[in-house]
C-alpha cells in the first residue's frame, strides 16, 4: 500500500517531535491509545493562561506511519490557535489532509482523541490559574 | 559500498526465479507444449516426460521413495487444503477429529475452521514460549475419533522448525495419518517423508527458487496407503487426486528448483545461517530491548525474527521501504489488523507482536546487503525511538504494563 506524500513527508520530517518538561505552566497532556492495540499517541499544547492561545505543541507516537503522521500534523494545526479553536479539529480533517485511506481512520480518531485529551488536562490543571491570570490583568 | 537498492529480505513471502530454473522452463513454453495427458503423439510424450522428470527431482529432495506419490497442485494452500478436506472427507466414517496448532499458516487454520462449521472437531495445540511444539500436547490431544494430524515443519514467521520425526512416529503408532505444511522447510533443511513417517506433506516452488502456481501434495502410497478424495474433479489427471491441465512449464520449473536445492543445500544453508547470525549479532549488539523470537536454534538458517519493544513494526518498515523489503507482524501490515498470531501464540507481550520485524535472507543475498539492513534497521528503530512516548516513560521508569491504558 503506497503511502500519500504528506504522510511520508510526516514520517520523514515529524513537526514538533518532543515533550515538555515538568511542571512547565500552561501545559495540557493528552494520552491515548494502548500499546497492546499498536498505537499510543502522546500529545501536550502548552497555552498561555493569559490569551488562551496554544503557543507550542508537541508530540510523540508510537504506531504506524499514519499514526506519527497523524499526530505530527496535529501539532502543527493545534500552534497558534486557541482553546476554543483547537476543539474543532476533526479526525475527518486530518483523513482529508493526509489522504489517508479507509484502514487507516482509526489513526486519525485517535489524534482526534489526543487533541481532546490533551485540551481537557489544560483546562483542569490551569482553569483556575487562567481565571486568576484574567482577573489579575483586569 | 552502498548494493543496489531495494535489497529483498522477504523471503519467507517469495522468492526470486533463479535463473538456471528460468533455462528449464522456457522450452517447455514454445516448444514442448504439448499436453502431458496426450498418450498418442510426440508432443504429448515430451511434456509427460519433462513432468515426470519434474517429479522424480521433486521426490529426491523430499525423500520419497516414489514419484508417482507427487500430485501437483497451484501452489501451497492448494495443497494444504487438499491434504485437510481430502483426509476429512475420506476418513469420515473413521472419526470426525483433527490435532493441529495454533501457528499453522493461514490456509490450514481456515481450513480448519470451515471443517468445524461442517461437524469437525478441531483441537489447536498451543506452542511454547519458543515456538515449539510439545509432541506429548499432541498426543494427549489425540482421541479414538482422530483422522489427522497436521502440523507445520518450520514457521513461516518465526522459522521454529518442529519435531516432524518424533510426531510421525506418533502419528504411525496410533494409526492416524499425518499431514505437514512444509513449504518453509522444503528445500531449505533436510526432508525426509519416509525417516520422518510424513503421510502428506504440502510444499510450493515459488519459495524454492521456482515460479509462482505450482506446488505439490505428497500422498503416501505405501505404509500405509493414505487416500484423499479429490477437491476438483474432471479429467483424472494426477491420479485423479487433481484433475486439470498440468502446468508443465511450472512443473519442470519446480522440479529443476528441487534438483538445485538438494544440490546447493549443505553450503547454502551454511553460509545462509552465517549471514544470519551475523545480521543478528549487528542488530541485537547495538540496540537494547530487542528479542528473538522463535527457537535459538531449531529454526531455518534464512530467518530472523526480532522484536524491538517500543517501536511499532509498519513505522519500521516505512523507514525501509524504499531500501530493503521486509515483514511485520504488525497488525497494519496485515489484512486482517490484528497483530501476528504467532508472536501473540508465544505468550509476550501484545505489544511484541506489534513490534515484530522478520528478515528473509536469501540464495542471493550478499554480505554488504545484510551488513546495508543492519545498519539501516538500527537507524530507523532508534530515530522511532525517540520518537516514541514508551520509551520515554519505560526510561524515566515508569511500568508501562501497571498503567491504565484509555484504549479506544
Amino acid at each position: 500500500m503506497p503511502y500519500s506524500d504528506k504522510v511520508i513527508d510526516h514520517y520523514s520530517n515529524p513537526r514538533n517531535v518532543g515533550s515538555f518538561g515538568k511542571g512547565t505552566p500552561g501545559v495540557g497532556t493528552g494520552l491515548v491509545g494502548a500499546p497492546e492495540c499498536g498505537d499510543v499517541m502522546k500529545l501536550q499544547i502548552k497555552v498561555n493562561v493569559q490569551t488562551g492561545l496554544i503557543e507550542d505543541a508537541k508530540f510523540k507516537t508510537f504506531g504506524c506511519g499514519s499514526a506519527i503522521a497523524s499526530s505530527s500534523l496535529a501539532t502543527e494545526w493545534l500552534k497558534g490557535r486557541t482553546v476554543e479553536e483547537a476543539a474543532k479539529i476533526k479526525n475527518t480533517d486530518i483523513v482529508n489532509e493526509l489522504k489517508l485511506p479507509p484502514v487507516k481512520i482509526h489513526c486519525s480518531v485517535l489524534a482526534e482523541d489526543a487533541i481532546k485529551a490533551a485540551l481537557q488536562d489544560y483546562k483542569e490543571k490551569w482553569t483556575n490559574a487562567a481565571a486568576e491570570a484574567r482577573t489579575g490583568a483586569s | 559500498m552502498t548494493p543496489k537498492l531495494p535489497i529483498f529480505m522477504d523471503s519467507q513471502s517469495t522468492t526470486p526465479v533463479d535463473p538456471r530454473v528460468l533455462d528449464a522452463m522456457i522450452p517447455y513454453f514454445t516448444e514442448k507444449f504439448g499436453h502431458p495427458a496426450s498418450r498418442n503423439h510426440p508432443f504429448g510424450w515430451e511434456a509427460e516426460a519433462g513432468l515426470d522428470r519434474a517429479r522424480e527431482q521433486i521426490a529426491r529432495l523430499i525423500g520419497a521413495r516414489d514419484p508417482k506419490e507427487l500430485v501437483f497442485t497451484s501452489g501451497g494452500t492448494e495443497s494444504i487444503n487438499l491434504a485437510l478436506k481430502g483426509v476429512a472427507e475420506m476418513y469420515r466414517e473413521k472419526g470426525n477429529h483433527i490435532v493441529t496448532t495454533v501457528i499453522e499458516q493461514r490456509a490450514g487454520l481456515d481450513v480448519c475452521k470451515r471443517l468445524e462449521r461442517q461437524g469437525f472437531e478441531v483441537t489447536y495445540v498451543k506452542v511454547g514460549t519458543d515456538g515449539l511444539v510439545d509432541v506429548e500436547a499432541i498426543r494427549s490431544a489425540l482421541t479414538p475419533k482422530t483422522i489427522l494430524v497436521s502440523v507445520m515443519f518450520a514457521n513461516n514467521e518465526i522459522g521454529t522448525i518442529q519435531p516432524i520425526a518424533e510426531i510421525g512416529r506418533l502419528a504411525k503408532e496410533k494409526g492416524i495419518v499425518f499431514h505437514t505444511d512444509a513449504t518453509q522447510a522444503v528445500g531449505k533443511i533436510p526432508v525426509d517423508v519416509e525417516a520422518m513417517g510424513v503421510d502428506l506433506l504440502s510444499c510450493t516452488a515459488h519459495l524454492i527458487y521456482g515460479p509462482k502456481g505450482i506446488g505439490a501434495l505428497y500422498v503416501r502410497r505405501k505404509n500405509p496407503r493414505v487416500r484423499i478424495s479429490p477437491m476438483i474433479d474432471g479429467g483424472g489427471h494426477e491420479r485423479g487426486m487433481r484433475s486439470g491441465t498440468v502446468p508443465v512449464p511450472l512443473a519442470v520449473g519446480f522440479g529443476r528448483a528441487a534438483e538445485l536445492c538438494r544440490e546447493l543445500m549443505p553450503e547454502e544453508s551454511k553460509r545462509l545461517a552465517a549471514l544470519r547470525d551475523r545480521l543478528q549479532d549487528q542488530i541485537l549488539s547495538r540496540v537494547d530491548e530487542a528479542y528473538l523470537n522463535g527457537h535459538p536454534e531449531k529454526r531455518l538458517p534464512h530467518n530472523l525474527n526480532i522484536s524491538f519493544s517500543y517501536v511499532e513494526g509498519e513505522s519500521v518498515l516505512m523507514g525501509l521501504n524504499k531500501e530493503a523489503a521486509l515483514a511485520s507482524g504488525s497488525a497494519c501490515t496485515s489484512a486482517t489488523l490484528e497483530p501476528s498470531y504467532v508472536i501473540s501464540a508465544l505468550g509476550v507481550d501484545a505489544e511484541l507482536a506489534h513490534s515484530s520485524i522478520r528478515f528473509g535472507l536469501h540464495r542471493f543475498t550478499s554480505e554488504e546487503e545484510v551488513d546495508f539492513v543492519a545498519q539501516r534497521a538500527v537507524e530507523a528503530i532508534q530515530r522511532l525511538r525517540e520518537m516514541s512516548p514508551l520509551y520515554e516513560m519505560a526510561k524515566e521508569g515508569i511500568n508501562l504494563k501497571s498503567m491504565h491504558w484509555k484504549a479506544e
